[in-house]
């Protein structure tokens, strides 16, 4: 069988199910909606991070853009909700076209300037000023579209398209022309890739499916704040899942989120400060003795991880 | 006007003192100190605990901040730094490991501290000197009141901590320029590699700047709860970037360079403040990028950007 197909019918088909099932025999499907939201923004950072090297440090922006496109299209425009879903989507690519000369910056520079860019939308978002169009700091209530229950299968969609882009990354020329441009961009160029379109291809992809993400969770939510949907910690969160796990694989930034939001979710709730604490050593433990996440485990004895 | 310039200028003097440590390690370690707000914030605990205690002038806090950071910075340097850089992309890994350091932090403040908003009564801050003039020149106590400049008044706190900050920079300047350890900083920061053959002992040299970056991480912390109008644990993370928008104004890996930035944030800080209130919160996100984009070595740097 094809590589490919392999993936998507071991990986995605298991992944896509339990999902679908589950909120039929388990009854906190806030939890499982966050999951699913999760597994694509830490799949979302794996294309841009694990394929180009970029770290998208404010890659909540994308995120809140499309909360925000959607919230503007219901409010303002009575859109009906997938579709509303999908404006957000297009928000977030508008919003990642306007960045892309951040991509002109290396390193540690491109991540400060993606989460200076992602500070930038939130403040200009809830600025007092806009509130006839954002309604600014005081937040949105979207009560007219409120439906938890198409919200999360909407997200499980996005989820299995992500998971579908990661699989088609891994087992495509694309996908490795992206891998040899993050390893040395001047032999890549050399050898006949473009750098410049295959960066920006994977960049707006990133953002179009945290928008979409976004777009849904402004869904499922219904109600929120500028704070809440341009918070630092889905990017964190977001980031260290996809590092926990091991980027650019298809296996990595699933088993990352599934592990550390559990974790989360077991301690996280009832004391906030221990688990920052657990979480800050855990991180600190990642990046000093499993700089290349847990599939290294596995790796360093010579197995093949998807 | 002139008072929009003048407290410009205060508050840029400050946030110099802010950044540069920050930058310090930067540029010698192609560290990403996430985690510098939080030893601000530490800091700024120093002086609540120097108050809260001795009930004294928090600038007595000052030496203290500073060496027990310079100490803490030199331990964490040993424990974290080797390993980091043997991995295959230090640069990324430092951000990610330092927020690790940052969360450890802010919970470890929390559990101890609570998640109140602190704050020093500041007339507290240079009640030293005011004892010493009534000692030496007579004169009675008047309390630290405002201070006049150009005809207009200025809290005195904002004053003392422009003026400790321009002899801290000060003092920068001179460990950078004018000693040995300083001269093989400076080697380290424009070429790592040839630095470690030409025998230069790097670690030594590093562990030195990051132990120093951190104290003067501290030193500006006591001063936050003046500044600020007060501190929480999670104030770190908002400083972390405003002292990021002020080193890249300044210049990435160039110490001195953050004094200008400083100044220009301040300025434009102030200026935004009194015109357009409403839009100042954008204003060190909008600058960090313009800057990036237009000028990324920054005000006064060399080329760094690749590809």
């Amino acid at each position: 069988m094809h590589n490919a197909s392999k993936h998507l019918l071991f990986i995605l088909a298991p992944l896509v199910a339990v999902f679908a099932l589950l909120p039929g025999v388990y009854q906190n499907h806030l939890l499982l909606f966050n999951f699913v939201i999760f597994l694509i923004l830490a799949q979302g950072v794996n294309i841009i991070y694990g394929f180009t090297g970029y770290l998208p440090f404010g890659y909540v922006g994308f995120f809140g853009a499309g909360a925000y496109g959607f919230a503007i299209m219901v409010m303002h425009l009575q859109t009906p909700a997938p579709l509303a879903v999908l404006v957000g989507g297009a928000v977030a690519i508008a919003l990642g076209l306007l960045l892309t000369p951040l991509l002109r910056l290396s390193g540690a520079y491109f991540a400060i300037a993606n989460l200076a860019a992602s500070l930038a939308v939130l403040h200009f978002v809830a600025n007092p000023a806009l509130e006839g169009i954002t309604k600014g700091p005081y937040g949105v209530s979207l009560t007219g579209t409120f439906n938890p229950t198409h919200a999360y299968y909407a997200a499980v969609v996005v989820m299995a398209l992500t998971v579908g882009a990661v699989v088609y990354l891994k087992n495509s020329s694309f996908g490795l022309a992206l891998q040899a441009v993050r390893e040395d961009a001047v032999s890549a160029s050399m050898a006949g890739v473009n750098i410049i379109k295959m960066r920006v291809i994977a960049w707006l992809a990133s953002a179009l499916v945290a928008g979409l993400a976004g777009g849904i969770y402004a869904w499922y939510v219904s109600v929120f704040y500028p704070d809440n949907v341009f918070s630092g910690e889905f990017s964190i969160f977001a980031i260290v899942f996809a590092l926990f796990g091991g980027v650019a694989t298809i296996t990595g930034p699933i088993v990352g989120v599934l592990i550390l939001y559990g974790i989360y979710n077991l301690i996280g709730f009832t004391t906030p400060q221990y688990f920052q604490l657990i979480y800050g050593l855990l991180i600190m433990g990642l990046v000093l003795f499993l700089p290349a996440g847990l599939v290294s485990l596995a790796t360093r004895r010579g197995w093949h991880v998807p | 006007m002139t008072y929009a310039l003048v407290a410009g200028v205060l508050f840029g003097l400050y946030f110099s003192l802010v950044g540069i440590g920050l930058n310090l390690v930067f540029g010698v370690m192609r560290i990403v100190n996430l985690a510098h707000g939080d030893i601000l914030m530490l800091g700024a605990f120093i002086a609540l605990g120097v108050v809260g205690i001795a009930n004294i002038d928090p600038l007595f806090a000052i030496p203290l901040a500073f060496m027990v950071f310079v100490l803490a910075g030199v331990l964490l340097y040993w424990v974290l730094v080797p390993r980091l850089q043997g991995s295959a992309n230090p640069e990324m890994l430092s951000i990610i490991l330092f927020f690790g350091l940052s969360q450890v932090i802010e919970a470890v403040t929390t559990i101890f501290a609570g998640t109140s908003e602190r704050s020093i009564q500041s007339r507290l801050l240079g009640t030293v000197f005011t004892t010493i003039k009534v000692k030496w020149f007579g004169g009675k106590t008047s309390g630290a009141g405002p201070i006049q400049i150009f005809g207009q008044g200025f809290p005195a706190p904002w004053v003392i901590a422009a003026i400790t900050s321009l002899i801290a920079i000060g003092l920068v300047y001179l460990y950078l320029y004018h000693t040995r350890l300083g001269t093989l900083t400076r080697a380290v920061m424009s070429r790592r590699d040839e630095a470690l053959a030409t025998g230069i002992d790097v670690d030594r040299v590093s562990a030195a700047a990051f132990g120093i970056g951190l104290g003067i991480a501290a030193v500006a912390g006591v001063f936050a709860p003046f500044m600020f109008g007060s501190v929480t644990p999670a104030f770190g993370a908002d400083a972390t970037v405003t002292s990021f928008a002020i080193v890249v104004l300044g210049s990435l890996g160039n110490p001195l360079g953050t004094a200008l930035g400083g100044v220009v944030y301040g300025l434009c800080y102030m200026l935004v403040q009194t015109y357009l209130s409403s839009w100042a919160d954008l204003l060190p996100y909008v600058l960090l990028i313009v800057i990036l984009l237009l000028r990324p070595s920054g005000l006064l740097g060399r080329r760094v950007r690749v590809a």
